[in-house]
């Protein structure tokens, strides 16, 4: 392996427990510590979809955290709110991206660091901000805001009067967003930089491996949209706080109280500038999994990606297109028709490039040599989910069927299978696959498998009916089912949901449990497990601080040379130099 | 269950895989087949022609379904680790330019197919003559209002609203166009009569949302927004709000009433005479 | 990218990738670097700063079309004269990016003291320029012209603050390059003088833009 010398000395390992491991600069320990934070939120995030769940079926049922007993319907839609803030935000834009591409893009690219790892420490802490931000708005008068993760004014601008939680609690939730805003731009700009200017010799941008192509398109949507929901939330602070009217008009009346110190302002405004934002934060929270997809089913197929650059250009073309969507989420928000045909095209388009990659999923495991490790059965998942969800957007990207299945549980089934299945399905898929890089030791199996098993059955329980939920018009958002005739005959539907999703969220301890008792009692692991072939895997186990000890190496080929013929073993590492390259005779 | 030899992969977790993704598929089919849990019965040409296009979108994204997870099962099966090598290719031009392009047609193909629907609904205006209902939303209820034999809407002031007292649209009593406004909490068209809404909001985003009629429009305060349909079957129709509008969302529920010609009169005329008794 | 690339920018420069250690401290002793980093090429940094810009771009942009979104919407969008004392600010940030130039060119040759002057100029004028955006705001609020008074008043008061904000953030650059101890540094001031010069022109030029934005737009 040639490696070159970066530079004997200058770069220290860090002492004493706050420099390692608080304030650490160390991309590594940074990943890990945004990876703890998304955890964290996903289990919170679970638990209040838990809450939800339960309230639909049982709405007499008394709750812990609600003081009178019974759910109230602003406390559900706090929930609802909360639920979708925290899953977006704190764990789909955070782990996939900020923990795993934190941890494994400087080296898979063969540096030792990011680029700046000052700025590294601050965007985590800045994101560790802005979660405490978001959660304090369960604390405050009035509590949690109620009006979705998508805060659409009105009902976000005019304050309390418009109902519970409106009041300091939808502040606090748009400042806390705001924070996190800045703190993914300070990332975004180091990923970008790192990605282009510390690729180590002989890593061209061809022979990256699909992840770090994931991470810095991921990287890159996310510096051209966080600005714009900054702005957002900006003028929706100054319409609540500064007597501003962006997107309140005049003449409005609540609960007989006119309005009378605002006007003129447009509530679409808001919807434009968050879903010009919002549509490409799909994309970042997908991207990575895609990545990491395409990365597991090589490796486990013993083959190379089908089509490298085909998938690049797809993860480019998504990337593009996703700027060029943000309407098909407001068909029928008042916006001109003619824009919604624009849109209705550009979305359809963008099933295209998605389309290519599945077909090339497939492609890749098509003539391969599968083995089934927990990490495979994952992005094997994925690639499933990823089908479903995917073909649902096929009926909504549609303004015409849109009419009928605008905010119903049809659109509530299409993003949970893409963002809360297939994307955290591409976030345990990484789990398993890294965790023996990251602590040095194995994960169980086993328990794995059961994992698997216990939550594919269970998302597709929780998420598939809600598919025909949606067909027969049920409204989303909706606290209670007693308020509209026609949802009496789907209580069977919901209670069947409500029990899956109680059965999946529990099984979720399982993998909890593996995870931390693998990270003190697991079965040591060797340098290369899985037998890859990327940087990552050319380092011990966990990696020492500076990656690869001072002798960084070059690399002579692309990321997934895979029983490539002529050769004894079934992958050939990048680093590895010509000559050791073993081959069959 | 599983063999220990890291060699070969296993039987038993490829055949569980494919299995239940086979399973899963099946399962999935048989219920959009089924039509357990469906639309209601449309009640307007418009919604068929709807109906027309779901049914095209279904047929094509339900090929697609289950070929690709099939697809994935077999994968998953026929290439399990049993001591063989790998292939080895990295990609085939031509497979990928021919399943872009088909898939270019398909779904292109199909949003353009889709946009006729889109077209009536939106792109023109009411037939001439139809029957004119301001749709007002608010926390957490909808009025209906009718112009009355003047034909004539009545001034409206937001100072003037108050539900608690009988006046949720805040109709001025000083302007005579006034007089015969009806106002309703629930809606009643005549059958086979086109019908002009005209869409608003006192307070916050709601949205008018009949199932039967394939009709959804969000109420956007500041906005007064033009929707037309025309029932043709009678019947009781429940109006649901589907935009997030505050605790009561999920209860602010009324009723669209399509009743014959003759029935529809009679409902206006006794509305009408409560208006002259007040 | 600068275009005067100097000598320092050769010495410094490991070549491509490779970890190769980037020596910072003096411009003459390219020796060691405390600064305990792993060092990397110093084009990161010209990257880094035209990403911030990106993004910073991004922002505005947003800002932007609300403003004409929002202009085009009602009726209630009331023309008021601009300050007159933004004509004058205008001049002195211009002036200012006259001075950081001057400023740069001479770190670049290693006139250290005539780079530390200009550079005091520089902070000096972008300081002069935010007291003028406050005699702007006062002004404004004399003739009863406030945040929330009307949508243009609004865009005006969000804009210019945003703006000045921003420019005050470069002037905490502007001391951080001159009082920073640049030996303990993976740059040297020099490079670290391009990298702030190249925000503080992007500055201006959002500036004028702005300007004539609220201008036309009034």
């Amino acid at each position: 392996m040639v490696t070159h010398d970066s530079g004997a000395g200058h770069h220290h390992a860090p002492t004493g427990f706050i420099r390692k491991y608080i304030f650490s600069l160390d991309h590594k320990v940074i990943g890990i510590q945004y990876f703890f934070l998304a955890l964290f939120s996903v289990f919170f995030g679970m638990t209040l979809s838990l809450l939800m769940r339960i309230h639909l079926v049982w709405p007499t049922a008394k709750m812990p955290f609600t003081p009178g007993g019974q759910m109230t319907p602003e406390q559900y839609l706090a929930l609802v709110t909360m639920h979708g803030s925290i899953m977006v935000f704190m764990v789909l834009t955070t782990a996939p991206q900020s923990g795993f591409g934190n941890y494994f893009l400087p080296i898979q690219i063969g540096a030792e660091d990011m680029a700046f790892p000052v700025l590294n420490m601050l965007s985590f802490w800045t994101t560790f901000v802005s979660l405490l931000v978001l959660l304090s708005a369960f604390l405050v008068t009035g509590g949690a805001p109620i009006s979705g993760w998508t805060a659409y004014p009105t009902l976000s601008a005019l304050g309390e009067i418009t109902g519970p939680g409106q009041g300091l609690g939808q502040t606090m939730w748009v400042i806390g967003l705001a924070i996190f805003c800045v703190a993914s731009l300070l990332g975004a700009l180091n990923f970008i930089t790192t990605t282009l200017d510390l690729r180590t010799k002989g890593m061209t941008l061809g022979r990256m491996p699909l992840t770090v192509w994931a991470w810095l398109i991921t990287a890159i949507l996310g510096l051209l949209a966080f600005g714009v929901l900054l702005a957002a939330c900006i003028l929706l602070l100054l319409d609540r706080v500064a007597g501003t009217s962006f997107f309140i008009p005049g003449g409005l009346v609540v609960t007989d109280t006119p309005i009378t110190w605002h006007k003129g302002g447009s509530p679409l405004l808001w919807q434009h500038l968050f879903w010009f934002f919002g549509h490409p934060e799909v994309y970042i929270a997908i991207l990575p999994g895609m990545g990491v997809a395409s990365h597991v089913l090589s490796n486990f197929s013993r083959k190379p990606v089908f089509g490298y650059r085909a998938m690049v250009a797809a993860m480019s073309a998504i990337g593009f297109l996703g700027f060029c969507v943000w309407g098909h989420h407001m068909f029928v928000s008042g916006m001109s028709p003619y824009s919604a045909f624009a849109f209705s095209l550009m979305t359809m388009t963008i099933g295209v490039p998605s389309a290519i990659k599945t077909f090339n999923w497939l492609g890749t495991l098509w003539g391969g040599k599968i083995q089934f490790r927990v990490a495979m059965l994952f992005a094997l998942g994925f690639v499933s989910l990823f089908v479903t969800g995917g073909l649902s957007g096929l009926f909504l990207a549609q303004p015409s069927l849109d009419l009928y299945l605008h905010d119903t549980y049809f659109v509530v089934a299409h993003f949970h299978l893409i963002m809360g299945v297939a994307a955290i399905f591409g976030i345990f898929s990484a789990t398993y696959f890294w965790f023996p890089k990251m602590f040095g030791r194995m994960m169980n199996e086993t328990i794995g498998k059961i994992h698997f098993w216990f939550t594919f059955i269970g998302v597709y329980c929780i998420f598939m009916p809600m598919h025909f939920l949606g067909l027969a018009g049920h409204p989303r958002r909706y606290s209670d089912t007693s308020g509209v005739n026609f949802l009496a005959p789907l209580h069977s539907v919901h209670y069947f949901i409500t029990m899956a999703a109680m059965v999946t969220i529990t099984a979720q301890l399982i993998f909890l449990f593996n995870l931390f008792y693998s990270m003190f009692a697991g079965e040591k692991a060797s340098e290369n497990p899985w037998h890859a072939t990327t940087l990552e895997w050319s380092i011990p186990s966990p990696p020492p601080f500076d990656n690869f000890a001072g002798h960084v190496p070059s690399v002579y080929r692309g990321p997934y040379e895979f029983s490539v013929p002529g050769s004894t073993d079934d992958y050939i590492p990048q680093h590895l130099i010509p000559e050791k390259v073993a081959k069959a005779h | 269950m599983q063999r220990h030899d890291p060699e070969s992969g296993s039987t038993t977790a490829a055949f569980s895989l494919a299995l239940f993704i086979v399973v899963f598929t099946f399962i999935t089919v048989y219920f959009f087949a089924a039509k357990t849990w469906w639309f209601p019965p449309a009640i307007s040409a418009f919604g068929l022609q709807i109906d027309e296009q779901f049914h095209r979108t279904l047929i094509i994204t339900g090929v697609i379904f289950v070929l690709a997870q099939l697809g994935l099962a077999w994968a998953v099966f026929r290439f399990r680790d049993q001591g063989q090598k790998a292939s080895f290719f990295e990609g085939n031009s031509k497979m990928e330019f021919v399943w872009t392009l088909a898939t270019i047609v398909m779904f292109v193909g199909l949003g353009l197919y889709g946009e006729h629907a889109w077209a009536e609904a939106h792109f023109q205006g009411a037939a001439p003559g139809a029957l004119l209902v301001e749709v007002t939303g608010q926390q957490f209820a909808w009025n209906f209002r009718y112009a009355g034999p003047d034909g004539k809407w009545g001034l409206t002031k937001p100072e003037l609203v108050s539900a608690s007292t009988g006046n949720p649209l805040g109709l001025d009593p000083k302007d005579p166009n006034g007089k015969d406004d009806v106002v309703s909490p629930v809606m009643y068209v005549p059958a086979g009569q086109e019908v002009e809404i005209l869409i608003r909001t006192q307070d916050v985003t709601h949205s008018f949302y009949v199932r039967e009629l394939r009709l959804k429009q969000d109420a956007v305060p500041g906005m007064v927004i033009h929707m037309h349909f025309d029932a043709t079957e009678i019947g009781q129709y429940e109006i649901a709000c589907a935009e997030l509008c505050g605790l009561g969302h999920y209860r602010m529920r009324s009723f669209l009433n399509v009743v014959s010609q003759e029935d529809f009169d009679k409902w206006m005329h006794d509305q009408e005479v409560a208006l002259q008794q007040q | 990218m600068p275009e005067t690339l100097t000598p320092d920018l050769e010495i410094i420069e490991a070549g491509h990738g490779g970890g190769g250690d980037v020596p910072a401290g003096g411009d003459d002793d390219g020796g060691d670097s405390g600064s305990g980093l792993p060092g990397i090429p110093q084009r990161a940094y010209y990257t880094a700063i035209q990403l911030a810009l990106v993004g910073i771009v991004m922002f505005f942009m947003a800002l932007t079309s609300s403003f004409l979104v929002r202009k085009g919407l009602g009726d209630d969008w009331v023309a008021f004269a601009l300050p007159r004392v933004l004509w004058f600010n205008s001049l002195v940030l211009l002036a200012s990016s006259v001075t950081i130039e001057v400023a740069r060119r001479y770190r670049h040759e290693g006139a250290v003291a005539a780079f530390r002057r200009w550079w005091a100029f520089t902070a000096a004028l972008g300081a002069l320029f935010v007291a003028g955006q406050l005699v702007a705001w006062r002004d404004l609020a004399s003739q009863g012209v406030f945040l929330a008074t009307n949508p243009s008043s609004s865009f005006f008061y969000l804009l210019t603050a945003l703006h000045a904000l921003h420019l005050s953030g470069g002037i905490l650059a502007l001391c951080y390059v001159a009082f920073r101890r640049w030996q303990r540094s993976r740059i040297t001031q020099s490079i670290a003088a391009d990298l702030a010069a190249i925000y503080w022109h992007f500055m201006d030029g959002l500036w004028l833009f702005l300007f004539a934005l609220l201008y036309l737009g009034r």
